[in-house]
């Protein structure tokens, strides 16, 4: 065997574990059943860092890293629970629901929502942050999908997968800040653009967002599961 | 033991907390025994009493009505309990925030009425611009979320808030629950 892989070891949590050069923390945390909490992070997709909620700390550096975009190193202390790290998680939570209008008893997503979940997993009874109360549109243009930029948290998940999974990119951010925005081609209307009418981003979005227009209520399962699934076919081929 | 004095409140809300609250059935005959409803919507007293233990409040604060009730009950009540989403988050009557309360009430007086057009301004209290949750006007002890809270959501929190035991409301409930 000629072939040598580059093995660093490191701990997580205390706990001694092993990773291939390369590897993001969240990849081997995962691999070895150590939960962080993520958000904007999907199996099949690349990472981004966006919402950050992944955040650990590194023994010997007072920043916080996120899990799915910093890679492994010979020797790395990771702490994924601490309570300054709980602190952010749930500010984090907070601002995403007070940035835009998440009324989750009305939303198609609820009781499939991620968001919705990790709030309670992190222990949000409520939003200490006042509500921003946005105006924001709903693009119902498309023959089977609808856009509610009320409910986006801007995870990009649906930019990547119609990028990257699909190949069409009719997905993309306008905009910075607080005002970025999901738009279709050169933001026109999601009916009006190149899209394939595949359905990808409805099944990755974590939230009410992107959603299918045969379903109404609560009745909005979403099967983000079909990914990794994909990627290995297509590696097979 | 001396009964604690439970209020429950109705600001801007749909009433069905309330509904929920009621749906612990025979619970609330053994809940009777430990609190007596000082005032409600569901008892016949008019004025909010001097002392009360423990206050459900359902409801966001949406007028200048709301407003003033809020921070009357925080003024006398022991332990207050933002009852529900609208009262925790909003919720519902919070989504003519970004529109603001004149289209509101351009559209249900005006241009969906078929007689007698006109908004109403007398008696009714007048609408705040924005609707907000208990807890941006008055401090709130313990949070409910739910639409509705469960009956099972409301007697694990009042039992354990009568009782005193410790209380994991994320374990109960979460919003839009």
């Amino acid at each position: 065997m000629s072939t040598s892989v580059d093995v660093k070891t490191l701990l997580i949590d205390g706990q001694e574990v092993s990773a291939r050069s390369g590897q993001t923390i969240l990849e081997v945390a995962k691999e070895n059943d150590i939960y962080i909490p993520t958000l904007c992070h999907l199996d099949g997709l690349s990472d981004v860092g966006a919402c950050r909620l992944c955040v650990v700390e590194i023994k010997g550096n007072n920043k916080l890293f996120p899990a799915c975009v910093t890679s492994v190193f010979e020797g790395m202390e990771v702490t994924t629970v601490t309570e300054r790290l709980q602190k952010h998680r749930l500010t984090i939570l907070e601002m995403l629901f007070a940035e835009r209008n998440h009324i989750c008893s009305v939303c198609v997503a609820n009781g499939h929502c991620e968001l919705q979940t990790l709030g309670q997993e992190q222990g949000l009874t409520h939003v200490r942050l006042p509500y921003r109360n946005p105006e924001l549109p709903v693009d119902a243009s498309h023959e089977r999908f609808t856009l509610d930029h009320n409910r986006c948290i801007m995870c990009t998940r649906c930019v990547r997968v119609c990028a990257e999974i699909e190949g069409a990119h009719v997905w993309d951010v306008m905009g910075r800040g607080i005002d970025s925005m999901i738009i279709s081609d050169l933001h026109e209307e999601w009916g009006k653009s190149s899209c394939t009418r595949c359905g990808k981003c409805v099944q990755v979005c974590p939230t009410g967002a992107l959603f299918d227009k045969s379903k109404i209520g609560s009745d909005h399962p979403k099967y983000p599961d079909f990914l990794p699934n994909l990627n290995l076919m297509r590696e097979a081929q | 033991m001396s009964k604690l004095k439970l209020a429950t409140v109705w600001l801007d809300g749909c009433s069905g907390c309330h509904m929920s609250f009621l749906d612990m059935d025979e619970r609330l005959i053994a809940l009777a025994e430990l609190v007596d409803v000082v005032y409600s919507p569901i008892v016949d007293t008019k004025v909010f009493p001097d002392e009360v233990d423990i206050a459900l409040v359902e409801g966001a604060v949406a007028s200048v009505d709301d407003e003033k009730k809020i921070k009357k009950i925080r003024a006398h009540s022991k332990l207050l309990v933002a009852m529900g989403d609208c009262a925790v988050a909003g919720n519902v009557p919070s989504m003519r925030n970004p529109i603001g309360p004149e289209a509101i009430l351009d559209r249900a007086y005006i241009e969906n009425a078929d007689v007698q057009r006109q908004i109403p301004c007398v008696v009714v209290p007048k609408l705040l611009r924005v609707v907000r949750p208990i807890h941006e006007f008055v401090k709130v002890d313990v949070f409910l979320p739910g639409c509705p809270p469960s009956a099972d959501t409301f007697h694990a929190a009042l039992t354990a808030l009568v009782t005193g035991e410790p209380l994991d409301v994320p374990a109960l409930t979460r919003f839009g629950a």
